[in-house]
């Protein structure tokens, strides 16, 4: 069957549950979140239903067809220049006066729009009844009740739209919003002149064209000016008349007085087709926000949750990692066990087990966090943060929102570089983005508790606290250093939604961790499996090596030893035995310790040990800290195959491996220092250079990252051996 | 009637707005958030820090910096 294609367009205010429709609709699983700007590109998912296949496209949300950020932008160009067969706009029913304001500006526009009063349940449990056949003929546009969050009515409302596209009724005759007389008369004057002095091919409708002139609308603006070949300066002349004859009349700027209007014309549909119950009801919502942005309690009950967060990462997620390790320690003594010496044996223990193995413990502590950020993200408390912390931010030259990407920072960078698309200035934008990376991410997590876990043991939670600390002491250092500097710039204005809390819904939180565990196990089968492996390969070969003694023959010697005297005594024989096992080992170890220095890893690796020496790591750290380029996760996976590699015993843990090597706590710390700012993964890089599309700003990102790592490193370890540590 | 700036309204407190000044894009969005003569907000709080404050306005709550309320005048009701 050849089914009709449509597109449908889902549009609406930040946060009124467009993306919920949408995965509703589709079957995806796009992030939902309660805050403003969660969406900041386009998303699409085709679907086939009665007969039609249809494309749906979820949208940033916007507050106008004017915007104001570079997401609104994705928005607005897609309603007016993609031409989707229908929109439909999501509205927040329990908002609905404000809603209106972009609604009005749809209908203005010649293009279907329907109406989803979603969050039908919020404006029911406030009172707010709508009449919803009113507003329909009101406005003249097909009305459907929904509840995304439970799933209502989605069926309804694509019936409505495919009817609506079907529909072949000319423009709607609809009420649009009629300006005053004065206003009129200086729309319809430049309507006539353009009418006259452009050719056919207008973008628009030639009255909405004159309507985004009047209001001095910049887009539309550029776009009309450069199709007006010869009567660009007529039609400025005449665009500046009609600018000046509303301001004259009104004492104010036109796009502020038919914002007025508009609020006016809405005014008269809300009174007509809402009833709002006189009687007050309890807003639990606001309730909350007594306690959790208290003036007295606010600041610590928020430093409380962060705390809490990393809390129930470390300290919760240690029995669950414990239960991996061992499930992948009894895996490799199974294949040590069973398989037959040979070199995939290697490949396979040494190689893939102790590369991936090493990381992929790490999978619970990593969940929970974004378990917690994603509680941040869905009760509403995000936008919450960046309310409290505007104040600190704006003083150190940041904007409050700022702040959302850097809380997300601590999950992954990469979505959290793209949520700056929300941020109004560009300096502001750069300069998130700049210092984003320096919230350490969930990747560099067990490199952390591998590290200070090994090292400072029962103080690992205090060590890693302070690593943590130093990445945001050291953001905050750097954007009051840009901004005085490279980025000065005015500072954006503060206006954002205090969305009300909700509960999380408990099945896109599930869905949430689900993807996240996806991701993370994708990333451990093929980055990290291919990166072990080439690192094990690098550390294997060349087979045949110089040694700098005959291992072989001390072995050999050693097993005649034993032979030879091997006392009667059963307890004098079991001691002997025992000494003789160890020696052997120890032996290996030293010779399996030189072979993988003299491997291809270790030449690189001496290569490299010039640069890092002065911070105290040595070559196997070099190695590691420049695999990590790739993801930070494969920096504990090489540690694991080059440390590991020199026991013989394969099951040995890579703490303790680490534990007897000769890194220092100090040289730890240096190297814990190095890996929170040292440059990003290739991911975040990749992100970086197309959110700031500059090779430029790419590369000071770093350059700048790599070398405040460095000297911060040095500093580190040479204060701590000049302290005596 | 006295008029005040919105940034001087305590917490607590309902005003009706006479004037947005400012300019540019910032005094538009305010417009567009629903901010606009006639209109009655509610100073629902200052933050901790007393920077930014948060009003309801036609039933939703927005965050303001005092610097932008400062822009505002409004007859306190
Ligand atoms: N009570 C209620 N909550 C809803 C409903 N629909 C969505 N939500 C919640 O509203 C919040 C926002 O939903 P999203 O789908 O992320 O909103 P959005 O419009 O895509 O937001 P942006 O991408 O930021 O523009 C989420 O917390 C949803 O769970 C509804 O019908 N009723
Ligand atoms: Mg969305």
């Amino acid at each position: 069957m050849n089914s009709r294609k449509l597109i449908i367009a889902l549009a609406g205010n930040p946060n009124s549950g467009k993306t919920t429709i949408f995965n509703n609709l589709t079957g995806a699983h796009q992030k939902v979140g309660n805050w403003s700007g969660v969406t900041v590109e386009k998303k699409e998912g085709v679907i086939t239903r009665h007969g039609y296949e249809l494309t749906i496209i979820d949208l940033p949300g916007t507050y106008s067809l004017t915007p104001f950020s570079i997401e609104e932008i994705v928005a607005r160009n897609f309603v007016l220049d993609a031409h989707p067969d229908v929109v439909i706009d999501i509205i927040d029913a329990s908002n609905l006066e404000r809603s209106l304001y972009l609604a009005t500006q749809l209908r203005e526009i010649d293009c279907k729009v329907l109406f989803a009063l979603n969050m039908a349940d919020m404006a029911k449990s406030r009172g707010v009844k709508i009449h919803a056949d009113k507003l329909s003929e009101l406005l003249d546009v097909p009305v459907v009740f929904t509840v995304g969050n439970k799933n209502e009515g989605m069926d309804a409302l694509l019936k409505k739209a495919i009817e609506l596209a079907e529909n072949t009724r000319q423009t709607p005759e609809g009420r649009k919003v009629h300006y005053s007389p004065d206003i009129e008369t200086a729309v319809a004057d430049l309507q006539n002149f353009i009418h006259q002095v452009l050719p056919e091919k207008l973008p628009y409708s030639e009255r909405w064209t004159a309507v985004k002139l009047i209001e001095d609308d910049k887009i539309v603006h550029e776009r009309i000016l450069s199709l007006s070949g010869d009567h660009q300066q007529a039609l400025e002349a005449q665009i500046r008349l009609a600018r000046q004859y509303i301001t004259d009349r009104f004492d104010d700027d036109p796009e502020i007085i038919m914002t007025d209007e508009r609020y006016g014309f809405i005014a008269g549909i809300v009174k007509e087709a809402v009833t709002a119950s006189a009687r007050q009801r309890v807003d639990i919502s606001r309730n909350i926000d007594l306690v959790l942005t208290n003036r007295f309690i606010g600041f610590p009950i928020f430093i409380l949750f962060i705390w809490g967060m990393f809390q129930l990462t470390f300290s919760v997620g240690k029995y669950p990692q414990e239960w991996i390790t061992a499930c992948v320690h009894a895996l490799s003594a199974a294949l040590e066990m069973h398989l037959p010496d040979s070199l995939f044996k290697d490949l396979l223990l040494n190689g893939v087990i102790a590369g991936v193995g090493s990381v992929i413990v790490f999978l619970p502590n990593i969940l929970i966090l974004f378990f917690c950020i994603s509680l941040f993200e869905d009760t509403g408390y995000m936008a919450r943060t960046a309310f409290l912390m505007d104040k600190i931010m704006h003083a150190i030259g940041l904007h409050g929102k700022s702040f959302i990407p850097m809380l997300m920072g601590f999950g992954c960078n990469v979505p959290a570089i793209m949520a700056t698309r929300t941020l109004e200035s560009e300096k502001d934008r750069i300069l998130t983005i700049l210092i984003t990376p320096f919230m350490s991410c969930s990747a560099k997590l067990p490199i952390y508790i591998v590290l200070a876990g090994t090292f400072f043991a029962t103080r690992a939670g205090t060590v890693i606290f302070i690593i943590y600390l130093t990445g945001v002491v050291l953001s905050i250092i750097t954007g009051r250093l840009l901004r005085t500097t490279l980025l000065k710039g005015l500072d954006a204005p503060f206006v954002m939604e205090l969305p009300p809390y909700r509960i999380p819904m408990a099945k896109s939180v599930m869905i949430h961790m689900w993807e996240r565990s996806k991701m993370f196990l994708k990333k451990m089968g093929n980055i990290i499996l291919i990166g072990s492996i080439v690192i094990w390969t690098l550390s294997a070969f060349p087979r045949h090596i110089e040694y700098s003694r005959n291992y072989e023959a001390e072995i050999q010697n050693l097993q005649s030893r034993g032979a030879l005297q091997m006392p009667g005594d059963a307890a004098a024989r079991r001691t002997l035995e025992k000494e003789t096992a160890a020696a052997m080992d120890d032996i290996k170890g030293q010779m399996q310790a030189e072979h993988v220095e003299k491997s291809y890893m270790g030449q690189l690796g001496k290569l490299l040990a010039p640069v890092f020496a002065p911070i105290g790591i040595d070559w196997r750290g070099s190695v590691a800290l420049l695999s990590g380029f790739v993801a930070k996760e494969i920096v504990v996976s090489t540690l694991g195959i080059l440390y590991v590699a020199r026991g013989d015993n394969k099951t040995e843990a890579l703490r303790t491996a680490l534990a007897s090597s000769d890194m220092t706590p100090l040289s730890a710390v240096s190297m814990l220092v190095f890996v929170l700012l040292y440059l990003p993964c290739l991911a975040t890089i990749a992100t970086i250079r197309r959110e700031l599309r500059s090779w430029k700003w790419t590369a000071f990102s770093i350059g700048y990252s790599t070398s405040l790592a460095w000297v911060m490193a040095f500093l580190v370890y040479h204060g701590g051996r000049f302290l005596g540590f | 009637m006295k008029f005040m700036l919105l940034s001087d309204i305590k917490q607590g407190h309902k005003a009706r707005i006479v004037r947005v000044g400012g300019s540019g894009a910032l005094r538009r969005r305010i417009f567009e958030m629903g901010i606009i003569k006639g209109t009655e907000v509610y100073i629902e709080k200052y933050a901790p820090l007393k920077d930014p404050l948060e009003l309801i306005v036609k039933g939703y709550h927005l965050s303001l910096r005092v610097e932008e309320a400062a822009q505002i005048t409004v007859e306190p009701i």
